[in-house]
């Protein structure tokens, strides 16, 4: 296990994980979700071959109700 | 109106009417408000995902046929709105973008100078950059400097459904900027975006007034008929205002009264 922080939380997930395992674990669309990891955004198709390391910083962001 | 046109980024429009997503009670209202409004164009915002509240995304209720236009509410900062505006890009969903920077909480007016950056910015980026700014003749001169696409001035503060509070400013804007005015903000009732486009703003930005409203897809359909009337009667060319009474009936011919 490693530590990283999504959305300004700590949190644990497995060592190498990937970006797009993590999304689906999380049970979120990828398709609906947009991703900046360590400030820099990570294209969608991207997603299946970024693997996180220790102490990343992700945001992970989807649209909402607004005006 | 079959010729008039209405383009935005290079993209003809058939409807002047913008409508949003935020506040409804039900997000599942959206597609029929859409269809009632007649509106093409409809607006979220982007927030962090919440792993808590696994709540439905309102993509799903969005119809396909709309044009998706992200703000960048939450923005506090030009670089904050450039960075939104940059993500939301990211998301697949085209490239137009609603710049809003508000810095003040109290009531939620948009930092201009800050506005014009970012558009700047992001217009150089290939964006159609839509800003909402207060209106101001100079922050709307620099905003056709920077590329904007259009100028988006309140009505009102956010969500007050006050109306055309600023109407002298707007009609300025109207007059002088060569781009489309499409007032955002504020309109609270059809009559008051209806008397929005028969100054001849070009559209109207409606949220708060119809999510809110008790039966919103009637709102919604009100809206759009009132954007359309109003539209007709700017290009109808309005009669004088006189101050004197000026008799619509004839002042001859009038029967005679009894015994005079």
């Amino acid at each position: 296990m490693m530590q990283v922080i999504i959305n300004g939380k700590p949190e644990e997930v497995s060592t190498g994980v990937t970006l797009l395992e993590l999304i689906e674990t999380r049970i979120l669309d990828p398709s609906r979700v947009v991703a900046e990891l360590n400030r820099e955004i990570v294209p969608g198709d991207r997603f299946a071959n970024t693997v996180l390391s220790e102490g990343d910083r992700l945001e992970l962001l989807q649209f909402v109700g607004g005006g | 109106m079959g010729d008039d046109l209405f383009e935005i980024g290079g993209e003809r429009l058939g409807s002047r009417l913008f409508t949003g997503t935020g506040k409804y009670g039900d997000d599942a209202v959206i597609p029929d408000v859409c269809a009632a409004s007649g509106s093409e164009v409809i607006t979220v915002a982007l927030r962090r995902v919440d792993f808590q509240a696994a709540t439905g995304n309102v993509m799903e209720h969005i119809p396909k046929t709309m044009r998706l236009l992200p703000n960048t509410s939450g923005a506090r900062t030009a670089d904050e709105a450039v960075r939104i505006a940059r993500l939301a890009k990211a998301m697949g969903c085209g490239n137009w973008i609603k710049i809003e920077v508000i810095a003040d909480n109290n009531h939620l007016l948009p930092d201009g100078y800050a506005t014009v950056r970012a558009t700047g910015i992001l217009a150089a980026e290939g964006f159609v950059v839509l800003p909402y700014v207060n209106a101001d003749l100079y922050v709307a001169r620099d905003l056709v400097s920077a590329g904007a696409a259009a100028v988006m001035p309140l009505g009102a503060p956010i969500g007050t459904n006050r109306g055309l509070q600023t109407k002298e400013m707007i009609r300025i804007l109207i007059e002088e900027i060569d781009l489309p005015i499409i007032v955002d903000a504020g309109l609270g009732r059809p009559s008051h975006a209806c008397e929005a486009m028969e100054m001849g703003a070009d559209g109207v930005l409606v949220n708060t007034a119809i999510a809110t409203a008790a039966d919103p897809v009637s709102m919604a359909r009100a809206f759009g008929e009132a954007v359309r009337a109003g539209r007709r009667g700017f290009l109808a060319g309005h009669g004088a205002q006189r101050l004197k009474a000026d008799a619509s009936s004839p002042l001859t011919g009038f029967l005679e009264g009894d015994g005079s």
